[in-house]
């Protein structure tokens, strides 16, 4: 729940709205509206490719902004606001679309004109927004979205009358079809569109303390009504905790909420309940035809989908079809990914001479490139899946039936699918994470989601469990790789809980969810989120990637022996990366680790599977056939003595090198993205250092608690 | 006629929203998402493991946990 009430641009009033002279600037405006009323749709119909995204300055909600040419041909900037159920923020989405509509966000000027976009079908929720946004003295256009589907359910919206009654234009719309595009180009071209008229009237006392606040505070003229009556209904906690208010203002708001109380009227519910008693005069006199009472196909959906045993069943195979699709169908491009990096690879070393140059370009850049490359296709399927979940509507049934499960840890139901996706990779899961309203919960899911054991484990405990029992059946092995699954989910709700009762305390999130109806999702939509998404994570992420993944090359080869034939073995040994693993050695001793396992760690920061590989070179291993490759690893690797004659791999070093891999963060591109996703290096440090202590810990456990019982 | 919790209503069953005995943010929330006094709402149904709920209300389907239902007081219609 946030409380910020940031009064961050208290210094100049926005120009009134309607002065600029056509052509100066384009006309600015904003698509305001409940979830789920088709905004984004409408957003993606007026802009198509012409959008950027990016984030509104020193918060991680997404700035989705186009532009399109009125019909006037003007150019017209449109600025997606985060969907919002009202003015009074409950999460830092919402906060962003009060503050850019109230003038105070850094960057962001107020809007020329709001078009507010209502469902149709369930006009009195949306026009609660309406009624807040008429008071903010901007122009404003109500987009009655998806009317096609009101006029289905039975409902007749009389146009001309809610367009007197509101005092502004209504477009009837539907906006997945492009109906009413057109008419609204027109509307937005005209510069002289009055202001709107204040829509429910406040009770007499309410209003007359909300015009006598208005002054104090810091809002730009127009919005400081509207600015006072959200301050003087601010639950007193919230009010208390509101930054950047006017000093002398607070006490003035608390002396005012008394004396509301006083004169027996609640300042907490007296503005909800004017608002939606004026809701239901409006549509009384707008809205005709009994809504169809019956169960429409949606409910019937329904009863199959959230039943208490074939909703469940269907959700699993839900699940199982995303999870699976991740895991094995993204395997296919994944191969071509790497097939091409292969290839080009070759065609670089037969044309370049060796040397450095050439190892830069093939073993640094190239092999970085399709490190980034690499995480496309996952990101994409989880993407897709994502797109058509949220908006088929099945995302909130998905909520609804996990949540009972999620908020025993303190989580709300959306962390359910972050953390499932985090099973395949943990980058399309912190992605993920978007859904999550509250920002501490998602920092939650975003810190306890690399311990899901992601698809890249696999090659590592496949190895060890080769080292460990070579002639293990299938059966074995099975159950070996899915106790480490375990132990990841185990210590991920675990360390959720932890983080929930300590550093990112909080109450379990409200759930407060709204169901909407099931709808077919447009591809045109999700087509463009695909495309966003894979931008922003190539841009983003990737070029950090890149960049990290250079640096390592470098440390597993520099500086370099003075033997100038040394071999893959000698060079890694007087690396960097060599010499780190031999500083380590001490540290990693206690773990049953020698230096060697040291360089493997080391390694695999740029990606877990790199162990394999590192491990191979440490062990002058080398083999064109990964297979026969990995064989004969796995025979040196059991074969390996220390100075005394023991062996190195000894069961237990196995399994706590497994275990080290289940809960350590070795995955410097997973950093780069929560990077990205929580704007700031504080909270990917924090991760890999908690990761990284979890992980020695646990190895420790295991090791010196293993030698206590007396094996070896 | 009877005042009872919401997440005491069982499927199908109608009420009248009399108060609600919440903390002030959750309260207003649920005001503002139209469960204000006087309103009717449907209890639709459970969840699968027996929490959250679903109600209809407004024409709408809302989902809460019984933990934030009970403080919804409603007569039985």
């Amino acid at each position: 729940m946030t409380s910020a009430h940031p009064h961050s641009n208290p210094t100049e009033p926005a120009p009134p709205s309607t002065a600029s002279p056509a052509g100066a600037r384009p006309r600015r405006i904003a698509l305001a509206g409940n979830p789920n009323c088709g905004k984004s749709t409408l957003f993606n119909a007026l802009t198509g490719l012409q959008q950027k995204v990016g984030n509104y300055p020193g918060v991680t909600v997404e700035k989705r902004e186009g532009s399109f040419y009125s019909s006037h041909g003007q150019p017209v900037t449109v600025l997606d606001l985060p969907g919002t159920y009202s003015l009074q923020a409950r999460s830092p989405d919402e906060a962003i679309s009060r503050d850019v509509l109230l003038g105070r966000v850094p960057d962001t000027p107020c809007p020329d004109l709001i078009v507010a976009v209502v469902d149709a079908t369930n006009l009195e929720r949306n026009l609660y927004l309406v009624s807040q946004l008429l008071e903010l003295s901007i122009p404003t256009v109500l987009a009655l979205n998806m009317i096609d589907l009101a006029e289905e359910k039975g409902l007749r919206i009389d146009l001309e009358q809610l367009s007197l009654r509101l005092g502004i234009p209504v477009l009837p719309m539907v906006a997945s079809k492009r109906v009413g595009l057109v008419q609204l180009k027109q509307i937005v071209a005209q510069t002289d569109l009055p202001l709107p008229p204040r829509g429910a009237p406040m009770p007499p006392a309410l209003d007359a303390e909300a015009r006598t606040l208005a002054p104090l505070l810091h809002a730009p003229d127009q919005a400081r009504f509207s600015e006072a009556v959200l301050l003087l209904s601010l639950p007193p906690a919230q009010l208390e905790t509101a930054h950047g208010l006017p000093p002398e203002s607070l006490p003035r708001i608390q002396e005012a909420q008394s004396r509301l109380a006083a004169a027996g009227l609640d300042p907490l519910s007296a503005p909800v309940d004017a608002r939606y008693q004026w809701i239901s005069s409006l549509c009384a006199e707008t809205v005709r035809g009994e809504s169809f009472s019956g169960l429409t196909l949606s409910d019937r959906l329904d009863q199959i989908l959230t039943h208490r045993l074939w909703g469940s069943l269907a959700f699993l195979a839900a699940m199982a079809l995303m999870f699976l699709s991740i895991f094995s169908l993204a395997k296919i491009p994944m191969d071509w990914i790497d097939l091409g990096h292969q290839a080009f690879a070759h065609w670089l070393e037969n044309r370049l001479p060796e040397g450095d140059f050439r190892s830069l370009l093939v073993d640094g850049v190239v092999a970085g490139i399709s490190g980034v490359l690499i995480f496309l296709p996952q990101i994409l399927i989880l993407s897709l899946f994502l797109g058509l979940l949220e908006d088929s509507g099945y995302m909130a049934r998905a909520a609804f039936m996990m949540d009972r499960i999620m908020s025993r840890v303190g989580l709300h139901g959306k962390s359910f699918i972050p953390m499932l996706s985090s099973f395949a990779c943990a980058i399309p899961g912190v992605m993920a994470t978007r859904t999550i309203e509250q920002r501490k919960d998602r920092l939650v899911t975003i810190l306890v989601s690399p311990l899901m054991s992601c698809s890249a484990r696999l090659p590592v405990y496949a190895l060890m469990i080769g080292v460990l029992m070579p002639e293990a059946a299938a059966w074995q092995k099975s159950a070996i790789t899915l106790s480490m699954y375990l132990l990841g989910m185990v210590a991920a709700f675990s360390l959720a809980l932890l983080f929930k009762k300590t550093l990112l305390r909080s109450e379990t999130p409200s759930l407060l969810m709204e169901m909407p109806p099931y709808r077919i999702p447009s591809l045109r939509d999700i087509a463009l989120r695909l495309k966003e998404r894979a931008w922003l994570f190539l841009r983003r992420a990737g070029t950090v990637i890149l960049a990290l993944s250079v640096l390592l090359w470098a440390a597993m080869r520099y500086p370099k022996p003075e033997n100038p034939d040394a071999k893959g073995a000698e060079i890694i040994a007087h690396s960097v990366a060599g010499q780190l693993g031999k500083t380590l050695e001490p540290a990693i001793a206690p773990l049953g680790f020698d230096w060697k396992i040291g360089i493997g760690l080391i390694g695999s920061l740029a990606a877990r599977e790199v162990f394999v590989q590192t491990m191979s070179i440490v062990y002058n291993v080398e083999n064109e056939d990964n297979d026969l490759r990995n064989a004969s690893l796995r025979d040196t690797m059991q074969a390996e003595k220390r100075e005394d004659g023991s062996p190195v791999y000894t069961p237990l070093v196995c399994v706590g090198l497994m275990v080290f891999y289940v809960l350590s963060m070795q995955c410097l591109s997973t950093l780069a993205v929560v990077r990205r996703e929580t704007n700031s290096w504080r909270w990917p440090l924090f991760q890999f250092a908690y990761l990284t202590l979890v992980a020695y810990l646990g190895t420790l456990a295991v090791y010196q608690g293993g030698r206590l019982l007396g094996w070896h | 006629m009877t005042s009872s919790p919401l997440s005491q209503l069982s499927p199908g069953q109608k009420g009248r929203i009399l108060s609600l005995s919440l903390a002030p943010e959750i309260r207003q929330r649920l005001l503002e998402m139209g469960l204000t006094a006087g309103t009717e709402c449907t209890l639709v149904r459970f969840a699968p493991l027996g929490d959250p709920l679903e109600v209809k209300v407004r024409g709408y389907h809302l989902s809460l946990r019984k933990s934030e239902a009970e403080g919804v007081l409603i007569e039985c219609l």
